[in-house]
Parts: structure tokens; C-alpha cells; sequence
């Protein structure tokens, strides 16, 4: 078996995408797209460039119910934004393939998917979104 | 229409108190605040009151005594013991009664609030991924705001510096000794670009407040308080609120720019009219951005206030003069009514170390918490 979603819902199929929301009525779009079905929603694939609007550095190990790795050995400091996706939402996310202290507001970035523990067996690895610099930028 | 005004006002010390449950701390605070203003429990008609984490406030009676009064609780987030004092506020000004109480009290754990995606609505990924801490919310709204107004890292140490100064004068407050502001930028970075002394922590205390009528608070011959104006209010679409897995592109106002607006208009004031100001602290940056979204300044000119003390006790607009949160930590239902407690001090100028000079006549406070809750109230003496 391989590595797997953390959550059912989260992505497009082919994990290339994040799934969002639409309310059908005002037609504001956002991010989770509810489990519970609902008539006035409606999915959306949500856009996979966009740009850092803000961000923090989680700087110490989270407690439950975060289940990444919390050994502060080992705890390495890890992005939130808010990636600005042009025309939809702004979706909070992890930044990586970037040094903490080199994000900048404003830079462009693009969807992909990371390892909640890069450490554990790809067997029991649970994936979770991410935005990374768009190369050659 | 005459004013409902502030009697009595007592305190239980901010901060730990080993041995003493959150309840027992409120009951020492409305024990205060009824010496204070001379009368007896039995005068007190009705309450509000609430705590986050330390039980229901109507269970006040069993110690205070079964006088068998209208006991309401609350329950607003950090907006509780605002809420309470609004709603006290109302109940006098329909006529129905004469005087009464609003008190907040709480005693929370060690480090920072735990919180369950549940019950935010949010699915359990989001806290497994590592997104439900409150501090990331903090550093990544400061962080934006910061870039937009080009204000500099070291105004998020000044408050905190400042917040330390004025704690060190103030018998309930916790932090009691100064930090500079090198030791405020060198330590350990919590959450960008806050570090370890901007934010404040999770604590103990209580506050209770005793209103009056105008008519039955001249009958009492105290110094009066006059409560200009209470204002509770929610958030607009497209603020920036904790626990946000998304939010707009298009950008909103606030609850605070809603509740001062409407604060300002009942009491027929405007920014310029305070002379005091108690704003929400929970870290540097949230002082940072209520200055402005209380009217007090643009947004922007926070760097020149803090540069120039003008939010000293000494400067021209005292803000937070009792160390804020950042100084005397933050029991979630109490916090609110510590601010209204800090000016009644400082209106009837009884503050010692800390007291505002000039004969200050107007003070304000707001409150502002999770899931974007605000409440104003401007008092005038």
C-alpha cells in the first residue's frame, strides 16, 4: 500500500488538485468542501498557481490532535500561508521547498502534495497539501 | 435619558493562584466590589456573569447568598464579561431595575488554549495536519498587516515593552518586571514575527462591576462612573478570524470597526474626546491594529505612536495602562471587565504608580476574540 490522503474529500482523484466549494446561490467560493452533502454546494476544483498573500513559521511542535512529527530533536519549523488563488479563495496551506526565513509576500507559488512525516514507512505516510515556488521564478 | 452608572468595581489578582478555583476568585471580586460601592449582596436585584473554563457563574449564589435574584449567564468567548456588562447595562436602562452585577472570572491551564476542530466546524485533518493553533493566526494576520502598512518588528516589541512598564506598577497584574525590548526581539520566535514576550498567556482572574440608575447611584453617594456607551457587536463578511482553512479574496472590515463606530454615535463622542484606552492585547500585534480600527490612528502611523510614547501612561493617549493582557495574562471571561475595572481606577483617580495625570474624564475599552467578537465601552466621569 501506499502513501494515502489524510482525509477523504481533500483532493481531486488524481491528487493534482485541492477540492473547494461553491455556494450555489451567492457563489462565493471556499475550502474545505463540507462532508455533509448539502444542495446548495456544489465542488470545484480549485486552481493550483497562485501567490503568498501572508504567512507564519509554526516555530515548536503542535499538541493533539496533531499527529506529525512532534519530537523536538527531530521538529522542524513549517510554513502557513494563505496562498491567494486569483478569481477563488485564499486557501491556507503549508509552503515547501522553501527556507522559512525566505518567504516573501507576494511570491508565486504552485499546488502539490507532501508527507504529514517524511521520516515514517511510505506505507503509513498520510499526505497533506502544500504550495511550493514556482521554479525559474 | 440619564446614564446607567458604575458603582462599585472589584478585582480578584490576575495571574496563578495556587489553591483558589476560578468560582472562589469571582466571589473574591464581587465581595470587593460591594465593600466598594457599600452596599450588601442582598441589595444587588439581578446578574450576568460567565467563565470560559471555571463553571457557571449563577452557582455564585450558594456563597454569595440564596437571595433568589435573576442570575443570567454568558457565554461570548472573550467577549463574555463584555457581553455581561452589556446586557447588565440593558436591564437597568429598561426600567425594570434599579441595580445590578456583571462579573467574569476564569482559570485556565498552562500554554496555549487547546481546541477541537469539531467544534469550529472544521474536519479532524485540519487540527491532524497541524493548522489548529491560535498563534499561527496571530503571526500570519500581524505578518500581512505589517507589509501593508510598512510597519517595522520592533513596534510589536515596543508594546510589549511598554505592556512589561506598565505591569510593574499595577498590584493585579502578573508579569511584574520590566523586559527590554533586545530581550523581547532575541527570544525564542513562537509564531513569525511574533516571539515568545509579545504574546500573552492563558491565566487566572476576576473582575465584577456593580451599575446603578443615575437616581440610585446619587441615593448611594459614591464618586459615579457614567457608562456612555456598551456596545457588543459580530463580524462583517471578509474579516480575518482564527481557524480559517479559507477566506475571501475580497477583504472586510472588522467587529471592533463595527462596535466603535456604534460606541462612538451613542455616546456622542468622537476618537479625540478619550483620554484613556484599553484595547485588546492578546499579542503585540493585536494592540497594534486596534489603535487603528478604534479610530484612534491610521493605520501606518502606529510605528510614530509607539516610537514617541504617545501610548505611554504619559503620552497623549494612554493605551492599555495596566499592562493589557500581554502584562496580566488572560482569563477569558474576566478579561473584558478588567479593562472597564482599570478606568474606573483611573477616572476616579485612585491608581497610584500607574495614574493617567491630567485629570483624564473619558476612558475606553474593547475587547475582541474568537470567532470575531468585539465589544466597546467609553466611560466618562
Amino acid at each position: 500500500m501506499s502513501a494515502q490522503p489524510i482525509a477523504d474529500n481533500l483532493f481531486t482523484d488524481d491528487m493534482g488538485a485541492l477540492l473547494g466549494a461553491r455556494n450555489r446561490q451567492t457563489g462565493q467560493i471556499f475550502f474545505p468542501l463540507p462532508l455533509t452533502p448539502d444542495d446548495n454546494i456544489e465542488p470545484v476544483v480549485l486552481g493550483t498557481r497562485g501567490t503568498v498573500w501572508t504567512y507564519t513559521v509554526q516555530r515548536f511542535p503542535p499538541k493533539p490532535p496533531y499527529i506529525g512529527p512532534t519530537d523536538p530533536e527531530k521538529f522542524k519549523p513549517y510554513v502557513v500561508a494563505y496562498v491567494s488563488l486569483p478569481d477563488q479563495t485564499m486557501v491556507e496551506s503549508r509552503l515547501t521547498g522553501i527556507d522559512p526565513d525566505d518567504v516573501k509576500i507576494g511570491m508565486e507559488v504552485e499546488f502539490t502534495v507532501i508527507p504529514l512525516d517524511p521520516d515514517a514507512p511510505v506505507e503509513e505516510q498520510k499526505l497533506i497539501h502544500a504550495f511550493k515556488p514556482v521554479q525559474g521564478e | 435619558m440619564s446614564d446607567v452608572c458604575i458603582v462599585g468595581a472589584g478585582i480578584h489578582p490576575f495571574g496563578r493562584t495556587e489553591g483558589r478555583d476560578g468560582m472562589d476568585q469571582g466571589i473574591f471580586a464581587v465581595r470587593q466590589a460591594l465593600a466598594d460601592s457599600g452596599i450588601e449582596w442582598k441589595d444587588v436585584q439581578f446578574a450576568f456573569g460567565g467563565s470560559a473554563a471555571s463553571g457557571s457563574a449563577d452557582n455564585m449564589v450558594s456563597q454569595l447568598g440564596l437571595t433568589g435574584i435573576q442570575f443570567i449567564n454568558v457565554s461570548n468567548g472573550c467577549a463574555t464579561g463584555g457581553s455581561a456588562l452589556n446586557a447588565a447595562v440593558s436591564a437597568i436602562k429598561s426600567g425594570e431595575y434599579e441595580m445590578g452585577m456583571a462579573v467574569g472570572f476564569d482559570k485556565h491551564p498552562r500554554g496555549a488554549f487547546n481546541a477541537d476542530p469539531s467544534a469550529y466546524g472544521l474536519p479532524n485533518w485540519y487540527g491532524e495536519a497541524g493548522y489548529m493553533l491560535t498563534v499561527q493566526f496571530f503571526g500570519a494576520k500581524i505578518m500581512r498587516y505589517l507589509h501593508e502598512h510598512n510597519i517595522s518588528r520592533e513596534t510589536l516589541g515596543r508594546v510589549a515593552e511598554k505592556a512589561f512598564r506598565n505591569g510593574v506598577k499595577t498590584d493585579h497584574a502578573w508579569r511584574r518586571s520590566e523586559v527590554d525590548l533586545e530581550t523581547i526581539m532575541n527570544a525564542p520566535m513562537i509564531c513569525d514575527p511574533l516571539t515568545k514576550y509579545m504574546f500573552c498567556s492563558p491565566a487566572e482572574g476576576a473582575v465584577a462591576v456593580i451599575l446603578a440608575s443615575e437616581k440610585k447611584a446619587r441615593e448611594l453617594g459614591v464618586p459615579i462612573i457614567r457608562l456612555k456607551s456598551s456596545v457588543m457587536r459580530t463580524r462583517p463578511p471578509g474579516s480575518f478570524e482564527v481557524f480559517a482553512a479559507s477566506i475571501d479574496n475580497e477583504r472586510g472590515g472588522t467587529a471592533t470597526e463595527i462596535a466603535s463606530k456604534a460606541a462612538f454615535e451613542q455616546a456622542g463622542m468622537g476618537p479625540e474626546d478619550i483620554d484613556i484606552a484599553q484595547l485588546q492585547d492578546t499579542e503585540s500585534g493585536a494592540e497594534i491594529m486596534h489603535m487603528a480600527e478604534n479610530g484612534f490612528c491610521k493605520p501606518g502611523e502606529q510605528e510614530q505612536w509607539l516610537l514617541e510614547g504617545r501610548s505611554d501612561i504619559t503620552g497623549s493617549l494612554p493605551i492599555n495602562t495596566d499592562g493589557g493582557c500581554l502584562a496580566c495574562g488572560e482569563p477569558i471571561g474576566a478579561s473584558g471587565l478588567r479593562q472597564v475595572y482599570e478606568n474606573v481606577v483611573q477616572l476616579r483617580g485612585t491608581a497610584g504608580a500607574r495614574q493617567v495625570q491630567g485629570d483624564p474624564k473619558t476612558a475606553y475599552t474593547q475587547v475582541y476574540g474568537a470567532p470575531g467578537v468585539s465589544a466597546v465601552t467609553i466611560l466618562q466621569r
